[in-house]
Parts: structure tokens; C-alpha cells; sequence
């Protein structure tokens, strides 16, 4: 087994979390023209685990190598720009057309996963660390089907990470409906990272200075065989049913009577 | 899968009589693999939901259990289900504990011996972890958290923490999708008569070694399909406070306890009870909530509650949006008063 890790963490630029998208007039689109954008929570989380993994004097395999990888339009440079000052050794752009009606024109995780595929065998990587799920399109899916693509072991909802020997031994404790379970495989693997994991730092400024120097390839879909197309076509997006906020009451016996009224007690 | 087919002189010529024979022949021919989680030799409540997302579809419907002996045991159950047609048995114990890496290999044989159109699972832990393997080692992309099934092929789901609604269509030959429980209610679990038979075993390994669990046990109803959940939040302060504010309003209305992520995060509760576009949803007939402001990441998970009730100290907080009642106040001295005149 590989002497050393080789982490790859593919990062999203998304909508930050705090924001709500608006539903595009023709109701066949989320608009998020204008709108802040950053990197998606969870990708935070990789970041900080592969930072501390090479911090970590005791850890029994060290990191050489972490490569940041984010597929997007020009702004998505911003992304990887903060994976470098967060620890990333070098980062690499995968050139998409600038999405002219917001989310819509994103990658589906199939097209994503099948191109980490190509750069893990490229850069020839032995552990992925990717956020569990995207906080814009909440599908919690690239992570598995890249592992099911590789042919790799894969630990998703992490809470807990430990490479245990120098043989690439890693224990996963990981979020289940109810509590936790703890894995074991031996690496190469793919790790999705869950919000216990770790709490992320903040990019300084002159961390962000000194990733400017930092290299950013650039490389394209058809480097990896692949185009944009979508086995999932948009019919319709729609606003939520809205809730009409109730009225407010005065004390205990106000809100006892009125879950009477509603027939919720 | 990528078809095998070669374009030939013979495809070439069917080509000229397309769509409406073949659409309703496709229709006709639609089944649904149903994967189903057991816990204790007992089929998992969110299970149900997939079995009823997949009668929805029309088509007939399998269920799929694998695991140490389940011929004997749930797959009776499952048997038992009404709208189920037939059930397919894996008896391993290598399939215990859902590993995906021996569990894939599974499905992928048991799709393809079968010739399933559509696989449907759970969104819980286990259908999200295994689901997606499967289908892109079947080249196809699959449906996260399903709300609506609008046609065999046309997906309901949420995206952005439920602030939209989106509608896609798949136009993958299998079509892979994950249910949330709370959308699809189970329908009657026994008077049903589905044949169980042995399902293909592939035996492949599971190049990871699971080692140990723990689980929060509790008499408590399931958070996610509770009738009622009282949740607290920030404002609870600690752990020693949430206990002694919630555990006892929960047991006055015989309630799940869930929790906000400021809450989990500052270790006031177990993560498992966090409810949230990045935790659990639930959509009970009563959530009632204390110290909760209502961020978006947290009405993502509980805005489908029937009646939404809240005790927030900050009359602008954004949980007064969308709870029917209010009461603005002090949370250590409301929550206590409201348990013990819900006693009486």
C-alpha cells in the first residue's frame, strides 16, 4: 500500500447558506444571479480534515499531496482559492460554462463523479475526502457513486477519521439513523464528511495571499472524456407551499387552547 | 447499463415505427425493486414508505431483503404487505450490516436477473449510502429524496433546503430513486400474500470490516415518524437544561425529542435527534419547539409538520413565520408550566 496519502478534496461553489434562491419566472429555473456565493459547508469540513491529517505529527502515514479539484464556471476559481489557503497544495479548475440560469446548468453528480474518477487515477490518488452532500442541490450522492466508480471502499457521514498504521489502515466512524457506526478498511477510499467531523477554520489573509501563488490547472470535460449532458431533465421548479404563520398567544393556557382548536392535542 | 446492442440493419428498420407501441409496451413492462432495511429481524418503518412509493409507480412490486435469516424472518413480513407481489430473500449474513461494498454487488445481480425498470429505497442512512453506488456501477443517475411521484418518470424532490420544488425526468432505462418517509404513507402492513423467493447471491467481498455501533436507545417514539415532536434549540442553553426542560414535555405528550444543529453542535443533544435539511425530516401532527429561531438549514426539516407550535423570548424570530401558534416568553418558565398543565 501507498506510503504516504495523496488527498484529493473536490470543492462546490454554492449559494451561501444563509441566502434563499428565488424560483426563476418561467418556473423552469432557481436564480442566483447576484446572490453570495461560497464554498458549500460541508467542502469546509474536507478541507480542515486533510489540513489536520498533515498537521498531525503522530499520524502513522503522511500527507503529501493535497489537490483541490472544483468543476464550474470562471467565479469557481474563488472556491479553489480559499481550498488553497485553507491547505490545499495546488488546485485544479474544471472549465464549465458560467450557468446562465443559476443551479440548472451545474453537473449532475453522475458527470462529477465520473470526472474525480479520471483525476484520481491521473494524480494517482488513495483518499477522497468530499462533503456529504451540496447544499444546493442536496442530492448526497457523488461520494458513493465515485467509491461504486473505483471500485472503493467508502465511509459517507463521518464523524470521526484515524489512519491507524502505515498501511493505510483507516477507521471511519460515521452518522447513522440513531447513532453512530464504526468502519474499517484499508485505503484507497472515499470518505464523505459530516458536520461533527471537525470545526473549520477560517481562511486568513495572509494564508489567502500566499494561495494566489499557488497553481490552479485548468482543464476541461472533454480532457476527461465527458460532456455536460443530463440524464435528468428539469420539467418545472416551483416555490414551496408557503405556511401562513399563526397567531401569536398570551400565555400557557393560550397555547394549550388553541392546539386544542387545531386538533394537535 | 450501456446497451450492448450494436446499431444494426434490424434496429435501424424498427426505428421507423417508434414511440407509441413501444411507450405503452414500456409501461406495461414497468416493476419495481423495493430495498428494504430490517432491524431486529423487524422491516424498518421507512421501508414502508419505499413499498408505497413503489405501488404508486403501478408497476408490480418486489421487495428485497438480504441479511443473516431473513427467508424465515421479515421477508414473511414483507410478505404480508399489502401490494406486494413477490419478495426476493438473500439469507447472508455477510449483508447484515449494509455494507455497500458486498451490498451493490448484490443489487446490481438481483436488478439485472430481475429486470427491474425502477429501484426505490429510503432516504435514510442506508438507502443514501447504498443507493447511489449501485446506480452509477449501473451507469445511471439516480433521484434523491423523492416528495412526488408525478410519472414513472417524472420525480418530485426538494432542493436548496426545501426552498424549492423540483420535477425532473429521467431518462435513464432504470430508474433509481430514494423516498422521504414522510411523503409516502405505508398502507396496510398485513392481509397481503407475496411469494418469497431466493434471490441471486454474488458473494462479493466487502473490502471494509464494520466494527462496532452505537445507538441511542430510548422508549421514545422514532423522531421520524412520531406522531408528535418537541425540539429544542440554542436557547436551552446545556445539555443538563435540555434534559430537565424537554425530556419531561416529552413524556407529558408521549413525543419524540429532536433538536436544532445549534443545539446538537454544542453538544445539548445527540446528533441523531437533529432535525434539518442536514439531519433528520420529519412532518409530525404536532411540532412543538422551544428556543429554536427557525434558520432556513432548520425548516427544511420540520415545515411539513401538520400544526407547528413555538416558545421563542424573540417575537421577530423567524419560527413565527411558520408556526400556527406562538407564545412569546421565557422558555425555562413556560415549557415547565405548559408540562405540567398538559399532566392535568
Amino acid at each position: 500500500m501507498a506510503s504516504a496519502l495523496r488527498i484529493l478534496v473536490p470543492v462546490k461553489r454554492v449559494l451561501d447558506y444563509t441566502l434563499k434562491p428565488r424560483i426563476g419566472k418561467t418556473q423552469t429555473s432557481v436564480d442566483i444571479t447576484g446572490m453570495r456565493q461560497a464554498m458549500n459547508p460541508f467542502d469546509e469540513l474536507s478541507m480542515e480534515e486533510a489540513s489536520r491529517l498533515r498537521k498531525d505529527a503522530k499520524s502513522p502515514m503522511k500527507v503529501s499531496e493535497v489537490l483541490a479539484v472544483s468543476a464550474g464556471g470562471p467565479k469557481t476559481v474563488d472556491v479553489l482559492r480559499t481550498a488553497l489557503a485553507l491547505g490545499a497544495d495546488r488546485a485544479m479548475h474544471v472549465e464549465v460554462p458560467e450557468a446562465k440560469d443559476g443551479f440548472y446548468s451545474g453537473l449532475e453528480p453522475l458527470t462529477v463523479a465520473k470526472m474525480l474518477k479520471g483525476v484520481v487515477e491521473k494524480e494517482k490518488i488513495n483518499l477522497v475526502f468530499l462533503g456529504k452532500q451540496a447544499i444546493d442541490g442536496d442530492h448526497g450522492q457523488t461520494g458513493q457513486m465515485l467509491a461504486g466508480l473505483l471500485g472503493w471502499s467508502q465511509a459517507t457521514q463521518a464523524s470521526k477519521v484515524t489512519v491507524k498504521d502505515g498501511e493505510g489502515t483507516v477507521e471511519v466512524t460515521r452518522e447513522v439513523d440513531g447513532g453512530v457506526e464504526t468502519l474499517e478498511a484499508k485505503l484507497p477510499m472515499v470518505i464523505t464528511t459530516d458536520l461533527r467531523l471537525n470545526t473549520p477554520k477560517f481562511a486568513t489573509l495572509p494564508n489567502l495571499m500566499k494561495a494566489k501563488k499557488k497553481p490552479i490547472e485548468k482543464k476541461t470535460l472533454a480532457d476527461f472524456g465527458l460532456d455536460e449532458s443530463r440524464r435528468l431533465n428539469t420539467v418545472k421548479v416551483t416555490e414551496p407551499p408557503t405556511r401562513q404563520g399563526g397567531s401569536k398567544v398570551e400565555d400557557v393556557d393560550g397555547l394549550i387552547s388553541k392546539l386544542k382548536d387545531l386538533g394537535a392535542l | 447499463m450501456i446497451s450492448l446492442t450494436r446499431p444494426t440493419v434490424l434496429r435501424a428498420t424498427r426505428s421507423i415505427y417508434p414511440s407509441a407501441a413501444s411507450t405503452l409496451a414500456r409501461s406495461r413492462l414497468l416493476s419495481t425493486l423495493a430495498i428494504l432495511e430490517h432491524k431486529d429481524g423487524k422491516v424498518a418503518g421507512s421501508s414502508l414508505s419505499a413499498i408505497a412509493a413503489a405501488i404508486k409507480l403501478g408497476g408490480p412490486v418486489t421487495g428485497f431483503v438480504a441479511g443473516k435469516g431473513v427467508k424465515a424472518g421479515v421477508a414473511a413480513e414483507v410478505a404480508q404487505v399489502q401490494g406486494v407481489e413477490s419478495v426476493l430473500a438473500v439469507d447472508n449474513e455477510a449483508y447484515d450490516k449494509g455494507l455497500p461494498e458486498n451490498y451493490a454487488p448484490l443489487l446490481i445481480e438481483n436488478i439485472k436477473k430481475g429486470g427491474f425498470t425502477h429501484v426505490v429505497a429510503s432516504h435514510s442512512a442506508f438507502g443514501k449510502n447504498v443507493l447511489p453506488r449501485v446506480a452509477a456501477m449501473m451507469d445511471a443517475q439516480p433521484v434523491s429524496d423523492v416528495t412526488a411521484i408525478e410519472g414513472e418518470d417524472k420525480f418530485t424532490r426538494p432542493i436548496f433546503a426545501g426552498n424549492a420544488v423540483l420535477t425532473v425526468q429521467s431518462t435513464d432505462p432504470i430508474k433509481f430513486f430514494t423516498v422521504r418517509g414522510t411523503a409516502f404513507q405505508p398502507g396496510p402492513s398485513t392481509g397481503g400474500s407475496a411469494n418469497v423467493t431466493e434471490g441471486v447471491d454474488p458473494a462479493a467481498p466487502s473490502n471494509t470490516k464494520w466494527l462496532s455501533e452505537d445507538l441511542t436507545t430510548s422508549e421514545r417514539p422514532d423522531l421520524s415518524t412520531a406522531e408528535r415532536v418537541v425540539s429544542g434549540g440554542r436557547g436551552l442553553k446545556s445539555k443538563e437544561e435540555f434534559d430537565r426542560i424537554m425530556t419531561p414535555l416529552a413524556d407529558a405528550l408521549g413525543a419524540a425529542i429532536g433538536a436544532s444543529r445549534a443545539a446538537v453542535d454544542e453538544k445539548m443533544a445527540d446528533n441523531s435527534l437533529q432535525v434539518g435539511q442536514t439531519g433528520k425530516n420529519v412532518a409530525p401532527q404536532l411540532y412543538l419547539c422551544a428556543g429554536i429561531s427557525g434558520a432556513i438549514q432548520h425548516l427544511a426539516g420540520m415545515k411539513d409538520s401538520k400544526v407547528i407550535a413555538a416558545i421563542n423570548k424573540d417575537p421577530d424570530a423567524p419560527i413565527f413565520q411558520v408556526a400556527d401558534v406562538g407564545l412569546v416568553g421565557d422558555l425555562f418558565e413556560k415549557v415547565p408550566e405548559l408540562t405540567e398543565k398538559l399532566k392535568k
